[in-house]
């Protein structure tokens, strides 16, 4: 019993009476023969360590191999002590914390890949934050993760999540939509909400080209997180709200897939056109090791 | 086509910065490394387009050279493995072949052993190609891998002897170089095959080489 399309997967919800979490870490125990209680044991061990690369990532100001990265945490930090955010300490938290691990990433530091290292910061950002904000049980927190799981696993059924394959869509974009799914779900949303909120999140990050500058996973990336990380959590909003994606979520993804293989070479972590050979970016390469 | 599970996408937890092109090299040479099982002292690495092109600043060459010596994908030594490795003979060359893989690469290793490998996205992998022989290997099953003379019935000799110890397999792949020349065939299996099992194998007549490669950890 694999499930390989959101429609799918909508059924056996409705079917079955069940969250997606639910129908998930069945067919998780099934196919990896563990107990439900290993598998979310499991989840939990991630949900631990993406606190721990928060944490660390708080306190470091490490510059990357580049010297162009590795201290906007800080500086983050810093406003957020002088002067709150517009939209309150949640939202403060959310770019704070995406941040602060996009920046461990880029010190090869300790992450863990959700769906991919360029876009660890999106889920643990909104998935942390909003656990402390709302006071999250454990058990919330791993249903939050294994619903955004699953999202990014049927997605991958259809399209490899690398920037190579389909560009920045199929990784930050990925994460973003995974993010807004396991979000309306710990929200109270409905499995059609649910949907909704991935379609929203993914159809606005159609065509996101995969471009860094001299190759590395700093420019755009680092920043793309705790943005998007935001964009996720608009999505999950709108679809709370009742507000439909006129396509529906599998067709969402197959004209991400097809928006992929369309792509250029060149867009897709070849560094060899978009950000990476602007003027500046040339400079910048010139100044590299 | 391997199903996906919760945790090829929530994971791995691993070193950054890249999924593809750190934790994926990472995996790649730790796969070689098992494919290889003898001690290594020489490794000559060619790596193809984006790994080539990119794989600096993800940290993709020390990402594979840690992988050949055994260091998990979530060791934060890697970063400096350059520096704490040096008794190992290595070299790196760059291609492009648009035939092959966006993030691809190949190891020779002691001279005598070329594994080739594609990073295929979120840290999952694929080893392609052993000594000139297609393979299909993601390192997520314990899969024994056989050379021997193309003849008939090989492959229900080798299912037998499996068979015997109620093993499931998971997958089967086979080729060859000519009609009856040298064949090679890739069992992955569910579970570990006991070392007796792979001995009954390399006693089949017309079995040249015999190896049970061990699946990655994580």
């Amino acid at each position: 019993m694999s499930i390989t399309t959101f429609d799918e997967l909508r059924r056996i919800c409705l079917e079955q009476n069940k969250t997606i979490w639910e129908i998930t870490q069945s067919e998780e125990s099934f196919n990896s023969e563990i107990s439900i209680e290993d598998v979310r044991k499991s989840v939990l061990k991630h949900v631990k360590t993406m606190q721990e690369t928060i944490q660390t990532g708080l306190h470091s100001n490490e510059k990357s191999v580049s010297n162009w990265c590795g201290d906007d945490t800080e500086k983050l930090i810093k406003r957020f002590s002088q002067k709150g955010a517009l939209f309150g300490k949640l939202y403060e938290k959310i770019l704070m914390y995406a941040l602060a691990t996009s920046e461990e990433n880029l010190r090869m530091g300790r992450i863990v890949a959700c769906p991919t290292a360029g876009s660890c910061g999106i889920v643990p950002g909104v998935l942390i934050a909003y656990a402390e904000e709302y006071n999250l049980s454990e058990d919330e927190q791993i249903n939050f993760l294994i619903t955004a799981g699953k999202i990014g696993g049927i997605i991958s059924n259809k399209v490899q999540l690398a920037g190579a394959v389909a560009g920045c869509q199929a990784e930050c974009g990925v994460a973003s939509a995974m993010c807004a799914g396991g979000l309306a779900q710990t929200m109270g949303g409905s499995i059609d909400e649910i949907l909704n909120a991935v379609a929203l999140a993914m159809k606005n990050l159609l065509g996101l080209t995969c471009d860094p500058v001299c190759g590395l996973v700093e420019v755009p990336c680092i920043k793309r997180n705790p943005i998007l990380s935001i964009h996720a959590v608009s999505a999950a909003e709108l679809a709370l709200a009742g507000i439909e994606s006129k396509i529906p979520v599998d067709e969402v993804i197959d004209a991400m897939r097809q928006t992929g293989q369309l792509m250029s070479p060149m867009l897709k972590e070849s560094s060899q056109a978009g950000l990476a050979t602007t003027k500046t970016a040339l400079k910048l390469k010139e100044t590299l090791f | 086509m391997k199903e996906k599970t919760l945790f090829d996408v929530i994971s791995p937890i691993m070193v950054g910065p890249s999924s593809s092109h750190t934790a994926g090299a990472i995996r790649l040479g730790l796969m070689a490394k098992n494919i290889y099982s003898k001690p290594i002292n020489k490794v000559d690495f060619t790596l193809y387009n984006s790994f080539a092109q990119t794989g600096f600043g993800h940290g993709t060459q020390k990402g594979l050279f840690a992988g050949i010596l055994g260091y998990s994908v979530y060791d934060t030594k890697i970063k400096n493995i350059f520096d704490i490795v040096k008794d190992i003979q290595y070299s790196f060359s760059y291609s492009e072949d648009l035939t092959r893989h966006p993030n691809s690469v190949d190891f020779v290793i002691n001279d005598e052993m070329k594994i080739s490998g594609d990073s295929v996205g979120a840290g999952e992998i694929n080893i392609t190609e052993i000594n000139g022989f297609s393979v299909n290997i993601s390192g997520n099953y314990n899969t024994i891998l056989l050379m021997y003379k193309d003849k008939p019935g090989m492959i229900s000799t080798v299912s037998k002897i499996i068979q015997k110890e109620n093993i499931n397999v998971a997958s089967l792949y086979c080729d060859r170089n000519e009609k009856g020349g040298t064949a090679s065939m890739l069992i992955a299996l569910d579970a570990e095959a006991p070392d007796y099992v792979v001995n009954a194998i390399s006693e089949i007549d017309d079995v040249y080489y015999t190896t049970q490669i061990r699946k990655l950890d994580v």
